[in-house]
């Protein structure tokens, strides 16, 4: 009887989004990203607003990706929020196994979202999952080496200046060197930013009928473009450094260029880590002289799981976690500068945020992508860095181990560009395309 | 000698492993085998029905499948090699007199405890890493241009990263057994004037022999199933993919369950292939 | 022994040997020193070997962002559980292979041996779904379960193996005395096989403890071992060297010092039959 009432108190509660007396524990998958574990921190937070507690399961990314999906596509119900991905949000959105976030109450503010990152966690006009922190790409340079270099950087530089540059600034006795790149294979890792850079030079993944296009041109020029300078003026082994090594390459002051995620920007700039704190500036991602620039777009959000006993307190956590409040919090607590960036439209209105050196070129470059023309010829795709379709993590951690195999020396721009084109058309016919 | 009553309770007591180990074995296995006859998506709706051998085909057919077999099989070979050849130089070290041969063999022992992501996130970021790793120092140190490890020399990296591993367990085993080989023999030869090479290849090695098919089969079945290296060092990039790698790959990145099975079912050929080539060896063993 | 030894053969093997001893160890000992610099000191170039600031802070961090007791405590109930269990099941089974052979025992064994050859990731679907339908995810005992069933072929053969090399006559002398089965096991044979089944339990232990792919992909919160505990230190932002190893000491501290208090019951029956 006392279960039964309390049951149905619980889901009214629910229901209304006001914070439930019963108090519950759910469990959160989540990356070990920086902003991630700050939020692990401030935990207490949450549970003294609320009464709930809450359980970490927190893991690097490759494994945390590998967990959830196992996790939803069969059901298991091991969480009550996954940390997941602009990839990842419309397609599990679209098989239904994401609780629909559309009864957010007025306070939260759900038009207050960046645009760009409501649309890429939507399917079909409905969010699925809520931003965290989001996410495009841009250049962040060393202003010491780049005048040092006797050039200047303008806001939106064309990949030509930057190739010069970066070769201008390479001095490899003194272990510095122009670029820095992704080069390590993973859909991810160098294929975000390959895919991102191809754009720009009119490049893209499938035409309309869904044939694979890695035997363009405009393919042969991006990855030989990439390929040269990167062996002219990136740093020794390129094709193993990822976003981390590359970020501990630039803190170590060992790169003139560094073109990758704009939240990359707070921990360049921050003196704890940085050894070129006070030397760093921001431009946008490079174009080629059409009409698309290199720079990606991505955000981490939070999905509820259809099937959840906990949706109540999953969504209060949520609206929590993505809060103005909680920038507010981690603000007083870290600074403006730690806040996770890229998700709310009102943080960038903020005057104590507008100091930060990187907001305004974040916001620019997130502004500048667009996931649903991404290319310059039209493609029946959606997103700019990845093709929201199943099969693009397989394939393109394929292609990516081709691309950087090539970038190591191991095979030629042309012969990797043929096996991609293969092996992607053997997988799209796999599956039915 | 068995009686009739103890061959029942023999049965009796063995019946718990068997069923157990049966039941490991064929629920997962009939289930590999039930998926790799269909079509099984799991991120476009999961069981699409059957479709014959087209996954086993095209598993089959991929550009990928021989060259991992191939993988598969150096990194076996490769770490295989290694660890009996130093194995067995380092048995014969250790059983030399020595002062402190206690502390000298826990410190051969140690990395057989260390979990292999572990040693391989190490390897990896401190040891092999281009930039700060402890080779790039030692290379810069000598004037060399440091290497980058896991792409330009992957499979060697990786098979030393595995042999580190195995390296103990190989060097116990046979240890043990140069340990068990009669002194006076040696001596005998010894005062025949056998140089020691002679005694190495003509007394040592042949009294080895069991040993290193031991180590040999135990270590077979490990490694051909190693996974948490190649995970964190390559994610299966510059031609270090193995089976059960390009498995993965099929099964959680592609997330084609049905393609991936199919692979399974190969692996569990190949690996009863190289078992029923080990087992012959070894089985003459287990009979004396 | 006739063989006389001279002091500097001895001091010549003892140099070889502790240089090879220190340098397989050195990966090891370098992870444990790195875990008390600062994240600076980490990638300093030259590399510091014993003079620097040592620090505990990394421990400090570690333990903040993740409790490592209950890592610590899920390992050990799931690495001992498993072994215990096996070693449970697998006694009889190794002692009627051993003592009462039939024509069958030899591939039955070999039967076993194959099993453990079945790639992890060609079944981790069906035994997710398995998982599920049984409420077993995240749980210890289905981890204990799992862990047991992947090592028991090698639990099996290494006690038959060990029993083997028990001679028959003292047992057929216990059954001329009148002993039954039961006291034959538990009063002769058990005594003789304290080392074998010794050093089982303790291979097992190691084994079980670094088993990573299935304490990943089977827990969550409440029973992810250490394993899971390292998964989520193996590529954090920035500099990171520092942490990684104060984590990986963490994780293999507790079974590196097992390891080495045990060493001489652990080598004492690792021959898996290959000493005649």
């Amino acid at each position: 009887m006392y279960s039964k009432y309390a049951f149905r108190a619980a889901a009214t509660l629910s229901l209304l989004m006001t914070s439930s007396a019963f108090a519950e524990t759910i469990t959160i998958a989540t990356v070990n990203n920086g902003d991630m574990i700050r939020m692990q921190g401030l935990t207490d937070d949450f549970t003294a607003k609320t009464g709930h507690d809450v359980e970490w399961v927190t893991l690097e990314e490759n494994v945390l990706r590998q967990r959830v999906t196992t996790d939803i596509t069969t059901n298991g119900g091991q969480f009550d929020i996954m940390t997941i991905g602009m990839y990842e949000t419309p397609i599990w959105g679209k098989n239904g196994w994401l609780v629909p976030l559309n009864d957010l109450p007025a306070d939260y503010d759900v038009d207050d979202i960046l645009p760009a990152m409501r649309g890429g966690l939507s399917y079909d006009g409905t969010l699925y999952a809520a931003p965290f922190y989001g996410e495009s790409s841009m250049i962040m340079y060393r202003t010491d080496l780049m005048e040092k270099a006797g050039l200047e950087m303008p806001e939106a530089p064309t990949w030509e200046f930057v190739a010069n540059a970066a070769r201008a600034m390479t001095d490899k006795d003194n272990e510095i060197y122009g670029i820095c790149l992704r080069g390590k294979a993973g859909w991810g890792e160098n294929m975000a930013f390959l895919t991102a850079t191809s754009n720009a030079f009119g490049a893209r993944w499938f035409d309309d009928n869904w044939t694979a296009q890695f035997d363009s041109k405009e393919w042969a020029d991006t990855l030989n473009f990439y390929i040269d300078l990167m062996n002219d003026a990136g740093p020794p082994g390129a094709s193993n450094n990822g976003f981390n090594e590359n970020l501990s390459l630039f803190q170590q002051g060992k790169c003139g260029m560094w073109i990758d995620a704009t939240v990359a920007a707070s921990f360049v700039t921050n003196p704890d880590d940085s050894s070129v704190a006070d030397k760093v500036d921001f431009a946008l991602a490079p174009d080629t002289g059409l009409e698309r620039r290199s720079n990606w777009l991505w955000a981490w959000a939070l999905g509820i799981p259809a099937g959840t006993q906990k949706e109540g307190p999953a969504k209060e956590f949520i609206q929590w976690a993505t809060s103005k409040d909680y920038i507010e919090l981690v603000a007083e607590n870290e600074g403006w500068a730690n806040v996770p960036p890229g998700a709310r439209t009102s943080l960038y209105e903020n005057p104590n945020y507008q100091e930060v050196p990187f907001a305004e070129m974040t916001l620019k470059s997130i502004q500048s992508a667009d996931p649903l023309n991404p290319t310059v010829e039209p493609v029946p795709y959606v997103g700019v860095q990845f093709v929201a379709i199943p099969e693009f993590a397989g394939i393109a951690s394929q292609v990516g181990q081709e691309f950087s195999a090539a970038l190591a020396g191991q095979q030629t721009a042309e012969e990797a560009l043929e096996k991609a084109q293969a092996l992607t058309t053997e997988e799209m016919e796999a599956a039915g395309y | 000698m068995a009686t009739q009553h103890s061959r029942s309770a023999a049965r009796i007591m063995m019946a718990p492993a068997v069923i157990l180990l049966l039941g490991w074995m064929l629920v997962p296995l009939t289930m590999t085998v039930l998926f790799s006859f269909k079509k099984y998506l799991p991120l476009r709706g999961g069981d699409l029905g059957w479709v014959g051998f087209d996954n086993y085909i095209r598993f089959f057919s991929s550009s990928a499948f021989w060259p991992s077999v191939q993988v598969t099989l150096v990194i076996v070979g490769g770490v295989l090699a290694i660890t009996v050849v130093f194995g067995v130089l380092l048995a014969l070290l250790l059983d030399q007199p020595m002062w402190g041969q206690g502390i000298v063999r826990i410190l051969v022992i140690a990395p057989f405890f260390v979990m292999p992501t572990v040693s391989a996130l190490v390897w990896k970021n401190m040891f092999m890493d281009p930039v700060n790793g402890l080779f790039a120092h030692l290379w810069k140190f000598f004037g060399a241009e440091p290497l980058s490890w896991l792409s330009e020399a992957s499979m060697q990296s990786i098979i030393l990263i595995v042999s580190w591993q195995w390296l103990p367990f190989a060097t116990l085993i046979l240890l043990t057994a140069i340990q068990s080989l009669d002194s006076e023999q040696l001596e005998a030869s010894e005062m025949d004037g056998a140089s020691p090479l002679a005694r190495f290849i003509y007394i040592i090695l042949p009294h080895l022999g069991r040993a290193i098919t031991v180590v040999v089969l135990i270590q077979t079945i490990f490694l051909l199933s190693i996974f948490a290296e190649i995970y964190v060092t390559t994610q299966g990039a510059f031609g270090t993919r193995t089976l059960t790698y390009l498995i993965f790959q099929r099964v959680l990145e592609s997330q084609n369950v049905g393609l991936g099975s199919a692979g399974g079912v190969y692996a569990i050929i190949l690996a009863n292939i190289v078992a029923a080539f080990l087992m012959r060896i070894v089985g003459k063993n287990l009979d004396s | 022994m006739a063989r006389s030894i001279t002091q500097r053969r001895k001091a010549i093997n003892t140099a070889a040997a502790w240089a090879v001893g220190l340098l397989i160890f050195f990966p090891i000992l370098w992870t444990i020193l790195t875990s008390f610099k600062t994240e600076a000191q980490a990638i300093n170039d030259p590399p510091l070997f014993l003079f620097f600031d040592w620090t505990l802070e990394n421990y400090a961090v570690v333990q903040e962002r993740s409790d490592y007791m209950r890592f610590l405590w899920n390992s050990i109930i799931v690495a001992g559980g498993s072994t215990i269990l096996g070693i449970i099941i697998a006694v009889p089974a190794a002692w009627s292979m051993a003592f009462v052979p039939s024509n069958r025992t030899k591939d039955i064994l070999l039967w076993m041996l194959s099993t453990k050859m079945l790639p992890a990731v060609g079944v981790l679907y069906p035994i997710y779904l398995i998982f599920i339908r049984l409420g077993l995810l995240d749980s210890r005992i289905g981890l204990v379960v799992v862990l047991m069933l992947i090592n028991l072929p090698i639990i099996i053969w290494m006690l038959y193996t060990y029993f083997k090399e028990i001679p028959g006559e003292i047992l057929e002398a216990a059954r001329m005395d009148g002993a039954t089965l039961k006291e034959e096991i538990l009063y002769v044979l058990t005594p003789m096989a304290v080392p074998g089944i010794a050093s089982t339990l303790l291979l097992n232990i190691i084994l079980a403890w670094n088993e990573a792919f299935w304490t990943l992909n089977l827990t969550a919160a409440k029973a992810a071992p250490l394993t899971a505990f390292i998964a989520s230190y193996s590529s954090p932002e920035g500099l990171f060297y520092a942490k990684l190893s104060a984590a990986s000491t963490m994780a293999i501290a507790p079974i590196l010092i097992l390891g080495w208090f045990s060493q001489k019951q652990l080598v004492r029956g690792l021959t898996f039959g290959a000493v005649k």
